[in-house]
């Protein structure tokens, strides 16, 4: 039995990745990191910043997501993001550019806490890829 | 009858008008393309988020404390529109046919005693409603300086429209824009966003049971705010997509149309040179035979 599934990446412009032989993806839900294997329950979820590992036959490829929703059904991973960027081919610049953005919406003042977490986390990691 | 002069230079006019409509066709149908393209690239995310809180909605149990962005105020009073239209002219009757729907649209809700909000994205729009509807427009917004439609100018229009949804300042929201079909059809659209509507196409969807992580209503609430983004961007992407499409036609009719006038002229031209000569041949001719 094949241990593989697909899984399709979009984003708002267009259809960033579509690949069909994924053995496991490991994506940042927001109470922790899930990692999802083929004949997994059906799931709806969302993400936070955070860093999307994919496992295929072809090898490890990972991308930086600012948020996003996954959902997995017969077999089928989507994922919905607004912004994404493959590590491989990212400059740093880019990525210190998105950081101080970050950094910049930290210290205004009106901000939730729910929004705080958030932009905690994607400095975060952010700091980890840099 | 004009003269020989006058004619002359209403064709060299036409046909300079002709040649800038030519351009700006070509230049239409090279960014029709494009937009086209991007239009049917975006289709994909708008159509998963759908199916995505189709199902949600459809596992949500009771409706009463479902998010308000789904099952709207509960009440009907004040009416938010987005118009969206294109910050350039020329372009047929693309931004008449969306300003025509929402106006209809406006008269409806003002009959019904109910207040009516307007937002406008595009200059051509505001530029239209501002006579009628001037006290009802609430904000304008203009993407004149992105050069194509981006998902951040859509999160912008989608981030008021739901602050303002929080603040209470309105029950329902609808957007108005072109949707692309081809070149010569552009359907103008209503679409309500808030209270979400969900078309009830089930068949696929209702036997799923999925896991939700965290509970659905957190996810629901976070997502619908997305969608709005979401649709907003696909209005805006259809739109542009018609805008072209729209301009491409109305050039070519035009250039067509002043072709049709440098003939019509060129004969009225020909024949009034072809009156002169023989008025003077005939002076000739009578003066030399008098004699």
């Amino acid at each position: 039995m094949s241990e593989e599934y697909s899984v399709e990446i979009v984003n708002p412009e267009k259809s960033f990745l579509s690949k069909d032989d994924v053995t496991e993806v490991v994506v940042p839900a927001f109470e922790g990191e899930i990692g999802i294997l083929k004949d997994h329950i059906s799931i709806i979820s969302f993400l936070k910043p955070g860093i999307i590992k994919i496992f295929s036959k072809s090898g490890e490829e990972s991308f930086y997501v600012n948020d996003g929703i996954i959902e997995f059904k017969n077999n089928n991973l989507s994922i919905l993001t607004s912004l994404i960027l493959n590590l491989k081919d990212t400059d740093k610049e880019k990525i210190s550019e998105i950081r101080k953005s970050a950094e910049e919406e930290l210290n205004k003042s009106e901000i939730n806490d729910q929004e705080k977490y958030l932009l905690d986390q994607k400095l975060e990691v952010l700091k980890l890829i840099n | 009858m004009a003269s020989l002069d006058d004619l002359k230079k209403r064709i060299s006019s036409v046909k300079s008008t002709q040649k800038i409509t030519k351009a700006m066709k070509m230049v239409a149908a090279a960014k029709l393309r494009r937009a086209q393209e991007s239009a049917e690239k975006g289709r994909p995310y708008s159509d998963k988020m759908n199916n995505i809180i189709l199902n949600l909605s459809n596992g949500i149990s009771d409706i009463e404390n479902a998010p308000k962005l789904l099952s709207g105020t509960g009440e009907d009073k004040v009416h938010l529109c987005v118009v969206m239209t294109s910050d350039r002219g020329l372009c047929g009757g693309f931004n008449t046919n969306i300003i025509k729907k929402a106006k209809q649209y406006f008269q409806k809700v003002l009959d019904e005693g109910k207040a009516l909000k307007i937002i406008t994205v595009g200059t051509k729009g505001y530029d239209q409603l501002k006579r009628l509807y001037g006290d009802n427009i609430i904000e304008r917004i203009s993407f004149k300086d992105s050069k194509n439609v981006n998902y951040f100018d859509a999160d912008k229009v989608g981030k008021i429209v739901i602050e303002k949804f929080e603040k209470k300042e309105f029950d329902v929201c609808t957007i108005f824009y072109n949707q692309f079909k081809n070149v010569i059809t552009q359907i103008p659209q209503e679409q309500q966003i808030i209270p979400l509507k969900t078309s009830e196409k089930d068949e696929n969807s209702s036997e799923d049971n999925y896991e939700f992580e965290p509970e659905e209503d957190e996810i629901l609430s976070n997502l619908l705010p997305k969608n709005i983004s979401t649709q907003i961007f696909k209005a805006m992407l259809e739109n542009s997509a018609s805008e072209q499409g729209s301009r491409m036609s109305a050039m070519d009719n035009a250039t067509r149309n002043a072709g049709e006038m440098v003939d019509k002229l060129t004969i009225e031209y020909n024949r009034s040179r072809q009156a002169a000569i023989t008025k003077e041949l005939i002076e000739i001719i009578s003066g030399a035979e008098s004699l």
